[in-house]
């Protein structure tokens, strides 16, 4: 079996992590139009509120606090030191993965049963949203059966994962879990794969800069101080627009 | 001061025939494409009606424009917090029933089908799932009053008007309407730049058209919200919205815009417009007259300290001597008969309308034509009722006070419900007839015409300037495009002798989605 861990838990995070860099890189510069998600909010828009709202606000918290737990093992480890606030953390994060799962739920079955969305649908889409069913079907699973996961994550995986960006990867312990948190694991580093041919770059590209930029936006095709004086020259600065 | 020129519009409602060439101008050169076919960047409404999409003037439902918050404005329906919290599913989002849905014929049906009993029929297939469907609205479903019940009826703006005078409008001898085409507005303050939260959407610095970026735009459709006049559309195919761009490869080639180009009643004009861009901030947030705050900030090109703010500005020679030519300054600023559409939206658009002014003059009233009836042709078919259809001169302006159309309901299209203005303009209009009236046909009494003329603080040349720009002008008295300097704007975009050898510049990929 030692082959098959080394490609899941060394292989394939390599591999991911590889063609997520240089995928998303290349698809932003070579094919930016379509670096973004489709929406399909203006062909059906009352059955999205109640796929899109849920399932979005808790995979996000959700992937904050996977991401939390990796960068600051440390700071989870001392929140669950008191045993309420385990299960807090616990209860709270489970109900977030129901509510995913739902609004998951809802979002494939309107994607597959309203003919308007149907038309708008690739395979990359039914496929990526089939894999999310999956994986957090998985970890909902690995949160209810292997309690408590917010302390183990953050004592026993953490080094896993960090040792792989240390280019000296660790998998015993990953080799000695069980096998659903071993599929959860590698079934991410499906997700982190695919990102570059699916519509998950969108999440790549939110737009927080909004949140500085002035309301209003004028373009000039150049600096219109120096736009009619001869003495600048105009290949100084590069162009911005375009 | 910071002076700049903006493309500006006139359209002079009294000319427009409905005949929607306009539309289909703009359709074949730009929206006939996959995810566009709803789209009318151009469309025509007849009012009263719901229009295009269905009460877009309604910001209950749509949220759409500005609204004042203390000092400051706000957008109603997106803007940092609101869109960014709404990106998910944005709730003010117009969806594809409230525009329509588009189709096309089988028409193979028509030469293929088996031999039959019947004749072969040709049915209706939507063009986004390809499925048979029943037709139940198009982009002008209420055209020239067609379904009045459930259209005009409907309108937004009756709503100033008391149940007794919208049931005057009804009554089926007044009943009376007018076309109101609408192309986006190209706002000094745009709704829809302001709520992109990718930064997609921006006013071109050197001639204000307001523009969308295909390749930055990333389908969160917040603009779609923010526009009042509901002109930015989201392509559901390409997944980005689309608007209006005044056919700028036209405006630079020094073309007029398509819709413009090909109107059969000639209304549409065009030209540049100076306006301080410091005060746009101060001005959309005003209180008062909205439209006199609005017509303030447009400057005077003849003014020698503002020609010489305007150079020092980098606003090009040739751009000034097109402000002062411009057709659309004299309409609004010269003459003042041309107002805004809803400036109680606050995006100070700068497309402005010469309101109606036969609907609305022509008074109607009870009559006994018996005699005018019987020296009618005994073949012709006479008209037998009673009423007088009048849009004599005899009343100098007792007509304007018993007109059709409630002057309340032109006041809230065009003055934030300020009625003496458009009676204003209105009485303008009307002392150019009453002017050309007693010079050419000469049936006019001298004195009349001219206490029409001082009433509306108008000289007879003026009177003359304007019938002359309505009626008479040529196609270079009604677009005066000012030189685009293409060249200097190819060099500043792309240094040319880095493109030597190389396959072209600008947009390669091809607008096509796919994962
Ligand atoms: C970073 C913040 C995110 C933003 C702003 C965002 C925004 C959006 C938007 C605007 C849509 C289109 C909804 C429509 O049809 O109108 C969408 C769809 C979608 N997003 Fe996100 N998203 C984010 C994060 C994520 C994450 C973390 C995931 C999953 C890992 C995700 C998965 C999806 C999926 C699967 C769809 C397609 C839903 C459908 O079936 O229509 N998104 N997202
Ligand atoms: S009319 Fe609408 S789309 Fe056009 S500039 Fe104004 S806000 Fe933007
Ligand atoms: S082409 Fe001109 S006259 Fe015809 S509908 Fe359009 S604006 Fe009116």
């Amino acid at each position: 079996m030692t082959w098959l861990y080394n490609f899941l838990f060394i292989a394939l995070p390599y591999v991911a992590l590889t063609v997520f860099l240089i995928g998303t890189i290349y698809r932003y510069r070579g094919t930016k139009f379509k670096f973004s998600s489709l929406s399909s909010e203006f062909l059906e828009g009352k059955k999205l509120f109640w796929g899109s709202v849920p399932f979005h606000w808790s995979i996000i918290i959700l992937f904050f606090q996977h991401l939390t737990a990796f960068l600051l093992p440390d700071a989870i480890l001392l929140w669950n030191a008191q045993p309420l606030r385990l299960l807090i953390l616990e209860v709270s994060s489970f109900i977030l993965g129901i509510t995913a799962f739902v609004g998951l739920f809802f979002l494939i079955f309107r994607r597959t049963t309203t003919s308007r969305v149907r038309a708008v649908t690739t395979s990359m889409d039914l496929i990526l949203e089939g894999i999310l069913f999956i994986q957090i079907f998985l970890g909902l699973w690995v949160a209810y059966g292997y309690r408590w996961g917010s302390s183990w994550f953050a004592s026993a995986l953490s080094p896993y994962l960090k040792s792989i960006f240390y280019l000296n990867p660790q998998i015993d312990v990953v080799a000695a879990a069980p096998l659903v948190i071993q599929l959860h694991i590698a079934l991410a580093f499906v997700i982190v794969l695919l990102v570059p041919f699916t519509r998950l770059v969108h999440l790549l590209v939110y737009p927080l800069a909004y949140l500085w930029r002035p309301y209003q936006r004028v373009m000039w095709y150049w600096n219109k101080d120096k736009i009619r004086n001869p003495k600048t020259p105009w290949t100084l600065f590069p162009p911005k627009n375009n | 001061m910071d002076i700049r020129s903006q493309v500006s519009m006139v359209f002079h409602l009294d000319k427009c025939i409905g005949c929607h060439t306009c539309s289909i101008a703009c359709k074949n050169i730009w929206t006939d494409r996959k995810g566009a076919e709803y789209m009318w960047w151009n469309n025509v409404e007849t009012k009263p009606g719901t229009g295009y999409p269905t009460k877009w003037e309604d910001q209950g439902i749509y949220k759409g424009g500005w609204e004042k918050n203390g000092d400051s404005i706000s957008l109603k329906g997106a803007g940092k917090f609101k869109g960014l919290f709404n990106i998910f599913h944005n709730p003010h989002l117009p969806v594809l029933d409230d525009y329509y849905e588009p189709w096309t014929y089988k028409y193979t049906d028509l030469i293929e089908s088996p031999e039959g009993d019947d004749q072969p029929t040709a049915r209706p297939v939507s063009l986004i799932t390809g499925k048979p469907i029943d037709i139940k609205s198009g982009p002008n479903w209420d055209d020239d009053l067609s379904g009045s019940p459930d259209y005009a009826r409907q309108d937004p703006n009756l709503e100033s008007l008391s149940p007794g005078e919208r049931e005057a409008m009804f009554q089926l001898e007044r009943m009376a309407f007018y076309y109101l085409p609408r192309i986006c507005n190209h706002c000094l303050n745009p709704a829809c730049v302001a709520s992109c939260p990718s930064g997609a959407i921006y006013k071109r610095g050197e001639d204000g058209v307001v523009l969308i970026n295909q390749k930055v735009c990333r389908a969160w459709r917040m603009c779609v919200t923010a526009c009042p006049y509901k002109k930015s559309y989201y392509n559901w195919s390409t997944g980005k919205s689309e608007k209006c761009i005044l056919c700028y490869p036209r405006l630079e080639a020094g073309l007029a815009p398509a819709c413009m180009h090909s109107c059969v009643g000639r209304i549409r004009y065009l030209g540049v417009m100076l306006y301080d861009a410091d005060k746009v901030q101060e001005i959309a947030a005003s209180d008062g007259d909205l439209v006199q705050n609005q017509l303030d900030m447009i400057l005077n090109p003849f003014d020698e300290e503002i020609i010489k703010a305007a150079k020092a500005n980098g606003v090009a020679d040739s751009t000034i001597k097109a402000a002062q030519n411009s057709p659309v300054y004299k309409f609004v600023k010269e003459w003042g008969i041309a107002l805004p559409l809803h400036p109680e939206f606050r995006t100070l658009p700068m497309l402005f309308y010469v309101p109606p002014l036969l609907p609305v003059m022509a008074s109607i009233s009870e009559k006994n034509n018996k005699a005018q009836s019987e020296q009618l042709d005994p073949i012709a078919k006479f008209w037998d009722d009673q009423w007088l259809y009048d849009t004599s001169t005899e009343e100098i302006w007792g007509s304007v006070d018993q007109v059709r159309f409630p002057m309340k309901y032109m006041a809230s299209l065009f003055t934030n419900g300020d009625e003496e203005k458009v009676k204003d303009v209105i009485r303008k209009l009307m002392a150019v007839r009453i002017h050309r009236r007693g010079k050419t046909v000469g049936d006019i009494d001298s004195v009349k015409v001219e206490k029409v003329l001082s009433d509306t603080r108008m000289s007879a040349d003026t009177a003359d300037e304007i019938y002359y720009l309505t009626s008479l002008a040529k196609f270079d008295d009604r677009f005066v495009i000012p030189p685009a300097h293409r060249e200097q704007a190819f060099e500043m975009l792309e240094h040319t002798s880095d493109m030597k050898g190389a396959t072209g510049f600008g947009f390669k990929e091809a607008p096509s989605r796919g994962m």
